[in-house]
């Protein structure tokens, strides 16, 4: 039924009420019913699974295919009326402890006029939801709230509403308004319909409508409020459904057993070495992957601690010691990000040039619950198998694509339903233990839970951030303006997020026998458009293209970019700003460099060349926060031979280019004869344009301050070239933050800038922290380290050489 | 097979399992069906399994089915309901102190432990109280979880 249409003919106004009646029937006859419909709503607001998933009991006899072709250009994939005027969104961005299922009701709330109370969410779900692609990248602002997303569906739905309205009280929509969910005429209150009279649960049959218009942001009442997160009381109640909660009728658990090596290979499986192991264990082999099905988890740890694998010796590995040399004489992609070409001639006419190289380890994920997923595949493989898979990825349709592929079964017989697992920060073992648990149901037909072991997390399951080496020269002019600047970086990679092409981009699909798209040596090319999506441009260059004007956020004119991506020895993926850590890092301290050996204040040297008044804004906003002095680094106010010295390091960022803009002031204090740095403050600034949910925001931000503060401090993945084994194999072997340690005092400006529109926050503090913690630390102790983590051991090194000089 | 009982949130049960260091952590998730404590590490390293056995925290996944019968046990889902939750999930919720919440079970109970013996205890002696055993949050959501505890500390919840 086209909502719309109907009122062509018939004036609801003017009918008498036999033909209402007729009406109704006609109504009901020709109308779909509402999506809303399908989904049983219980006490919480945010649907998700927590509410689907109450009833995963029931849900496991639920349809593979819910409502058919969820197809994003349609105003009914994003939301529906029901009888009840309730409003039901359908996201494809998924909760995963950033607080975005509380804007996304926030923001139905607020475009179409109703209380909170009245907003569902169901987000995630290959049978229900838009394919949105992944929540990553601190892009669900800009997906949701720009063309064609969420914000665009509800402002449709509202305008259709409207029209509607007009119809049926005989008048125009502009003498209508809208206040919970009631549409009334402005002139006479009496008049007036809510939203489920109006719909009476039917669809909207409508495309998006980019034009429709939109709520101005500087009259929201909803979004822009601390409204609580909807997620929390069940969480800190401990009735929250996790993934690891998923109990299905039926249901065993798996485990996996993975090479003890990287890249050994299977050569064979003795099933008789766990048959007389309690628990009906079952062995699932498929090429390199294996796993053990039990009746228990206990049972199942205990098979796979067992079972009797011969593994072949492992791929080799580059020497940890020597690993940034090795990067840089590797065959690489290469890709000129920016080029001027005038760099080597603007060197040779500098007064002053600068060098210097950053290094930075493979880190991890290092997720605090082991990744966990539980699969129902039926049928066993091709067209008449159906599968259905509970899983924490940040991607449900890309997973379904690619677990079709693994299992041999038609995509739209699978369907993936995302359940939250812990905080995952990218790319850990969320989408490999999805496969896992799908390799061993479908074996023994029955519904499998997975669950990693922190060894099989940590050592062979998750896919690593980036190392990076990074290689800087630079120039200045005698009034110690920089006038070129020159970066240099290799990276190794393997794999990726997987997709229908690429299962083998994640351990398990390789394991299982699929194809790890090699890395194709490549000389770089001329670059035609201006992209700033890895950060590997600093804020202060001009990011000029040929023909183009200058898109970077700074002023010198003169500048080469250039990356390098080498083949990785074990599996990458994004981790909470891949390569913009990194890349901001080796950034920002070079930077600071610079201002140190001019004598400037790093501060102010610093907007001596930014043009981006929006990062001006920031910058100036934690160091006015931070109550930050002007003054050169070192911090000579120290006493020399204080046992204790104290720092302050500011470092800031335009996320990807084009993302949120923040600043950090970090406060150190360093032992002197230990080389241990305690963090004691930190002051951030963030500008993301219109903000959703200040509290939300600020959490975000300080998670991601202290995230990385422990990254920089402490994290760094290990192994073995020799044995082949990677040694961080638990939170023993891979130190990170601990409660007991000192929490600093956080600090958070929000800068609030409705001329401009929505982007992400939720990677920006995190791109920041490993700059100014190591500005901080220069500042501190008067040496600068150039390589990740700050261990103690590593600055203690750098203290006594300094001194030995 | 032994069959072993205890109370878990006040309700008896008893399992049946043939190997008598089954960690209690998978009995409580398994047949006990409770959601709270949560497997991260299995090794003690963690505190997602964290549980209260007869008022003292323990490592649920450490702690064997053996030796966990006969005695009580409280989860975090015994602490209170959505109708009346404890004070101090209350002070968690006010204060919005966590980000994706699976951590919750360690610092809530070793917290809650702490302050109960020390009321009107300091920010710095709940932190420092917390680091005696092994305990993570990797979302690093501790400076909320430090507030939300010494609400609880001073009797409050928001
Ligand atoms: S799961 Fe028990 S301490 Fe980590
Ligand atoms: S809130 Fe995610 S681990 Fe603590």
């Amino acid at each position: 039924m086209k909502l719309g249409n109907l009122f062509d003919t018939f004036k609801r106004s003017q009918m008498t009420p036999d033909a209402h009646v007729a009406l109704k029937k006609l109504e009901k006859a020709r109308s779909g019913a509402s999506r809303r419909d399908f989904v049983k709503t219980a006490g919480g607001l945010v649907i998700g699974f927590s509410a689907l998933g109450a009833a995963s009991q029931a849900d496991a006899q639920s349809p593979i295919n819910v409502t058919g072709l969820v197809d994003a250009s349609k105003v009914d994939s994003w939301v529906s009326i029901g009888s009840d005027g309730d409003v039901t969104i359908y996201s494809g961005k998924c909760e995963f402890g950033q607080g975005f299922s509380t804007v996304q009701v926030q923001l139905g709330a607020e475009e179409l006029y109703v209380p909170l109370s009245q907003v569902k969410l169901v987000y995630c779900d290959t049978g229900y939801t838009p394919d949105q692609g992944t929540t990553s990248g601190s892009q669900s602002h800009i997906a949701e709230f720009g063309p064609s997303g969420l914000r665009s569906a509800l402002a449709t739905a509202r305008q259709a509403l409207l029209q509607l309205a007009a119809q049926w009280f005989d008048t125009t929509p502009d003498q209508l308004v809208i206040k919970d969910g009631v549409i009334s005429v402005k002139s006479d209150a009496t008049q007036s319909i809510s939203y489920g009279e109006l719909v009476k649960g039917a669809r909207f049959n409508l495309a998006i409508d980019n034009n429709a218009p939109l709520k101005d942001p500087a009259t929201y009442t909803v979004l822009g409020t601390s409204v609580p997160r909807m997620d929390i009381p069940a969480k800190a109640l401990g009735t929250h459904t996790y993934v690891h909660n998923v109990r299905l009728p039926g249901m065993l658990h798996g485990r996996v057993v993975r090479p003890p090596f990287v890249g050994a290979k299977v050569m064979s499986v003795n099933q008789g070495s766990v048959a007389s192991l309690p628990g009906k264990v079952q062995v699932v082999v498929v090429k390199d992957f294996v796993g053990v099905v039990a009746d228990t988890q206990w049972h199942a740890i205990q098979a796979a601690g067992l079972l009797d694998v011969t593994w072949s010796s492992g791929a080799t590995l580059p020497d940890q010691a020597s690993l940034y040399t090795w990067m840089t004489q590797q065959p690489s992609a290469d890709t000129m990000v920016v080029d001027t070409g005038d760099t080597e001639a603007v060197m040779a006419s500098a007064a002053k040039t600068f060098s210097a190289q950053y290094v930075h380890p493979y880190q991890m994920h290092g997720s605090i619950a082991g990744s966990c997923a539980v699969a129902d595949v039926r049928g066993g493989t091709g067209k008449t198998a159906t599968a259905k898979i509970w899983s924490p990825t940040q991607g449900v349709y890309p997973q379904r694509d690619s677990v079709a592929v693994v299992l041999g079964i038609p995509p739209a017989n699978v369907r993936v339903i995302y359940v939250e697992g812990s905080g995952c920060y990218g790319l850990n073992g969320n989408d490999s233990v999805s496969y896992d648990a799908a390799l061993m149901s479908q074996a023994v037909g029955k519904p499998v839970r997975v669950v990693y072991s922190r060894r099989d997390e940590m050592a062979a399951g998750e896919s690593y951030g980036q190392p990076y080496v990074v290689n800087f020269k630079a120039g200045v002019d005698k009034g110690g303006q920089l006038t070129v600047w020159q970066y240099d970086s290799w990276t190794a990679t393997k794999g990726n997020r997987p997709n229908a092409t690429t299962p083998g981009n994640i351990v398990s699909g390789a394991l299982a026998g699929f194809v790890t798209p090699p890395l194709v040596p490549a000389a770089a090319k001329v670059p035609t458009t201006f992209s700033n999506n890895g950060n590997s441009q600093c804020s202060y260059i001009t990011g000029q293209i040929a023909g183009a004007p200058p898109q970077g956020t700074g002023t010198v004119a003169s500048q080469r970019v250039l990356t390098r991506t080498i083949a990785s020895p074990f599996f990458t993926g994004p981790l909470r700003s891949p390569s913009r850590l990194q890349n901001t890092f080796a950034n920002e301290c070079f930077m600071d460099e610079i201002a140190v050996s001019l004598g400037q204040d790093p501060v102010q040297y610093r907007l001596r060349h930014l043009s981006d008044p929006r990062l001006i804004a920031v910058v100036n906003a934690a160091a006015s926060a931070a109550a930050w002095v002007s003054r050169p680094s070192p911090n000579v106010s120290i006493i020399p031979n204080a046992k204790v010295r104290t720092g302050r390091g500011i470092s800031c960022v335009l996320y990807e280019g084009n993302n949120g803009y923040s600043a950090l002031v970090a406060e150190v204090s360093v032992d002197m004869t230990t080389g241990v740095v305690t963090c004691t403050r930190f002051v951030t600034a963030i500008e993301s344009g219109p903000i959703s949910n200040p509290n939300g925001m600020i959490n975000q931000t300080e998670g991601g301050v202290m995230q990385a503060m422990s990254r920089c401090l402490k994290e760094q993945v290990k192994w073995n070239a020799k044995s082949g084994i990677i040694t961080t194999s638990d939170w023993n072997s891979y130190p990170v933050y601990n409660w007991g340690e000192r929490v600093p005092v956080l600090k958070t400006v929000l800068l609030n800038n409705l001329k401009v529109s929505q982007t992400g926050a939720g990677e920006c503090s995190i791109t920041l922290s490993a700059s100014a913690i190591g500005n901080a630390i220069f500042d501190a102790i008067g040496v600068r380290i150039r390589q990740i983590p700050y261990t103690p051991a590593t600055v203690l090194a750098a203290i006594q050489a300094a001194s030995g000089k | 097979m032994a069959a072993y009982s205890l109370t878990v949130n006040g309700k008896p049960l008893t399992v049946n399992v043939d190997d008598p260091n089954t960690p209690l952590l998978y009995i409580l998730q398994e047949n006990a069906q409770l959601n709270g404590p949560k497997f991260g590490c299995g090794l003690g390293q963690c505190g997602c399994c964290t549980v209260m056995i007869d008022g003292v925290p323990t490592k649920s996944c450490i702690t064997a089915i053996s030796d966990s019968a006969g005695h009580s046990i409280l989860s975090i889902e015994g602490l209170g309901t959505a109708a009346n939750p404890h004070p101090l999930q209350q002070a968690f919720i006010s204060q919005q102190a966590m980000q994706c919440g699976y951590c919750i079970s360690g610092p809530m109970l070793y917290g809650k432990a702490f302050i109960d013996k020390n009321p009107g205890a300091t920010p710095d002696q709940i932190v420092n109280a917390l680091g005696q055993t092994q305990l993570l949050c990797r979302c690093h959501a501790h400076s909320r979880m430090v507030n939300a505890l010494s609400l609880y500390a001073q009797g409050k919840t928001q």
